[in-house]
């Protein structure tokens, strides 16, 4: 079936060449910093993580919003998804790949990455963080391959791909449950300290990954002859209305244990990040169009005619993917270490380079979905003929 | 650093063997070579380490030396960009150090002590919890140590800790040195360290270098031997930890 990835038009070598080239010029900048260590990016002592693993806090709840399409097919035979389920697996394995890049360029020693292996601690989530985001690549490769072959051949899939199907919807939760684990039971970071920390990132990443396929299958109605159709365009978007007014709901429970119990620890978070903190306030812009876009979107999405409208539905979708991006992608990480534990504020803003690293991850995990995403294609077009 | 770990505790193996600095290197290999090696017979022993750091003794210059005798030997080195900078062992005024335990009615004099902190060797420490590789990893003794040649530089272990006792090496450290010390191995980049309670020195029969230089201001040894002088100062005075609250278990006590 590959062979459908390196015959196509035009436009299909023009996006992949473009995607390429930015991966390959985040490669560079990556050699350079595998050469000279992390200091070309922003971070610091007080603010050990940032840009990187923000990315990959939020590519994993892409990656997990995709089964919003694959369980109502699998569980429910809501046949309707169908013909796009593919697409949402598709869309896991490249959200994963890029999830599992942020990692490994994120690491100080990336060529001992391979230690978390020979030396197995079940007591740290990483550990498991690695296992799950691991299998679950593998289960969506394999679904979603298996499923577009027994396709196009139009024989049924064989019995245990089902399983496997079945078995990766169980999954994909836990892949953003065990990363939120990863934030929530550290001690002494009181933004993260959290037990709604996972279901936050649950109804996030169900809002944020549906909005990405529905964006993907108007341009690819647009542009290809395959047609994911308008039912189930629209049950997406219902599913993200739900699930974007629970994660807003979800961060106002948040404000509201935080500020009624004014603990100050837990308020200088908040404070940081929403009014500024001692004269530190980079992130407060960027919370604040949060915040109102978040709103706006819930309220817009809730108005069943626009929600109809495909063209508003898809303006809403990209509002949806802006505002959750901000808050997962740069005032999760960054929130949670300012101000640091002693109390100090220092800032965090990515540079030029890590920011172009990053884009490079971003243009690769593109590639690879493009990639899919072409196989899968072609395969439904042919069946359309 | 510059030489890999294998061949690092070969030589060493064959260089030293037995006098003081082999039963570290025994702790930096994990516990596969435990059985075959003895301790030092000089070794200082607890069961579990603790420092009692008294701030009325304690001061600038005492603190000043105390972080230099430190740094040097342990090659921390000196980098001028503070988001970037290593420290094991620095000051920090009252409030920073103490964010649960102080308040704006404070006396002046504690307000303007320079609090001494360093990885508080924790009980029950958060970053040995959380690391992937048990690159960090807590000794028989309570000491928190950390395995450089394994770290893969995740930095997990310093979003646990909630104390900021650990430094990244963002860049290689080593044209920050101002004086090597060849007695003590210096880190590459992309690697986590802090205090050991120099680990080495015990290990010698000495005490760490802080409390040396502390003019008696840091006394240093067993909380679980109630004869000692840690145990001593701790009855007699009021003492504090930080953030105790967090169920972490610091090993220094802070006498006010
Ligand atoms: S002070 Fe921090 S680094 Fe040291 S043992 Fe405790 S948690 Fe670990
Ligand atoms: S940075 Fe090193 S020591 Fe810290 S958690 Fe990761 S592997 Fe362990």
């Amino acid at each position: 079936m590959f062979e459908k990835a390196l015959q196509g038009s035009r436009k299909y070598w023009a996006l992949v060449c473009f995607l390429a080239a930015l991966a390959g010029l985040g490669f560079i900048l990556l050699l350079w910093q595998l050469k000279v260590g992390l200091k070309i990016t922003g971070m610091s002592r007080d603010v050990s993580w940032g840009f990187y693993i923000a990315q990959f806090t939020y590519l994993v709840g892409v990656a997990a919003g995709g089964v919003m399409v694959a369980l109502p097919c699998y569980f429910h035979n809501y046949k309707v998804f169908g013909r796009i389920t593919v697409l949402g697996e598709f869309l896991a394995v490249a959200a994963i790949v890029m999830c599992l890049l942020f990692i490994i360029i994120d690491l100080g020693k990336p060529m001992r990455c391979l230690n978390v292996l020979l030396h197995p601690t079940p007591n740290s989530i990483l550990f498991w963080d690695m296992v799950v985001l691991n299998v679950y690549l593998l289960l969506n490769l394999i679904v979603g391959w298996m499923a577009l072959e027994s396709e196009r051949y139009e024989v049924p899939p064989p019995k245990w791909v089902k399983f496997l199907a079945y078995f990766s919807v169980v999954w994909a939760p836990c892949i953003h449950i065990v990363t939120a684990f990863i934030y929530s039971g550290l001690p002494g970071r009181h933004f993260w300290l959290t037990a709604i920390m996972a279901p936050r990132f649950l109804a996030s990443a169900f809002a944020a990954g549906p909005s990405f396929i529905v964006l993907f299958c108007l341009i690819i109605r647009k542009f290809t002859k395959f047609d994911p159709g308008k039912q189930a365009i629209q049950t997406l978007g219902k599913i993200i209305t739900y699930t974007i007014i629970i994660n807003f709901c979800f961060f106002l429970f948040e404000v509201f244990t935080t500020f009624y119990s004014q603990i100050p620890e837990h308020m200088n978070h908040f404070k940081y990040l929403f009014v500024g903190l001692k004269g530190h306030a980079k992130l407060v812009p960027w919370m604040w169009v949060s915040l109102i876009g978040m709103f706006i979107v819930c309220i817009l999405l809730a108005i069943p005619a626009i929600r109809r409208n495909e063209g508003s539905l898809a303006f809403c979708c990209v509002l949806v993917i802006i505002t959750t991006w901000i808050d997962k992608g740069l005032g999760l990480v960054t929130g949670g270490f300012v101000p640091n534990p002693l109390e100090e504020i220092t800032e965090y803003w990515p540079t030029v380079p890590e920011a172009l690293i990053t884009l490079g991850v971003w243009a690769t995990g593109f590639l690879v979905l493009t990639i899919l995403y072409k196989v899968a294609i072609s395969i439904n077009e042919e069946l359309g003929e | 650093m510059r030489i890999n770990r294998r061949k690092f505790l070969k030589i060493a193996s064959i260089s030293v063997l037995g006098f003081g600095v082999k039963p570290t290197i025994d702790l930096f290999a994990g516990h596969e070579a435990k059985a075959k090696i003895k301790k030092s017979p000089k070794a200082l022993r607890a069961k579990r380490w603790a420092m009692v750091i008294d701030l009325r003794k304690m001061n600038e210059e005492i603190a000043k030396k105390c972080i230099e005798a430190c740094h040097l030997f342990h090659n921390v080195p000196h980098i001028p960009d503070k988001k970037r900078e290593i420290k094991w062992i620095w000051t920090e005024p009252f409030e920073h150090a103490f964010p649960g335990q102080s308040h704006e009615f404070l006396g002046t004099e504690l307000i303007e002590k320079p609090v001494l902190v360093l990885c508080n060797n924790c009980d029950n420490p958060p970053c040995v919890q959380v690391c992937p590789t048990k690159a960090t990893f807590k000794r028989e003794d309570g000491i928190v140590m950390m395995d450089m040649h394994r770290c893969i530089g995740c930095r997990f272990c310093m979003a646990a800790c909630p104390y900021g006792s650990r430094s990244f090496n963002w860049m290689d450290p080593r044209p920050y040195i101002e004086k090597e010390n060849p007695e003590y191995p210096t880190r590459e980049k992309g690697v986590v360290e802090k205090c050991d309670f120099c680990a080495e020195r015990l290990d010698k029969g000495l005490m760490p270098l802080c409390v040396e230089a502390s003019e008696g201001a840091i006394i240093f040894g067993d909380l679980e031997d109630p004869e000692s002088e840690v145990r001593r100062v701790l009855r007699e005075r009021y003492s504090i930890q930080r953030k105790p609250e967090l169920g972490t278990g610091p090993s220094i006590f802070y006498l006010i």
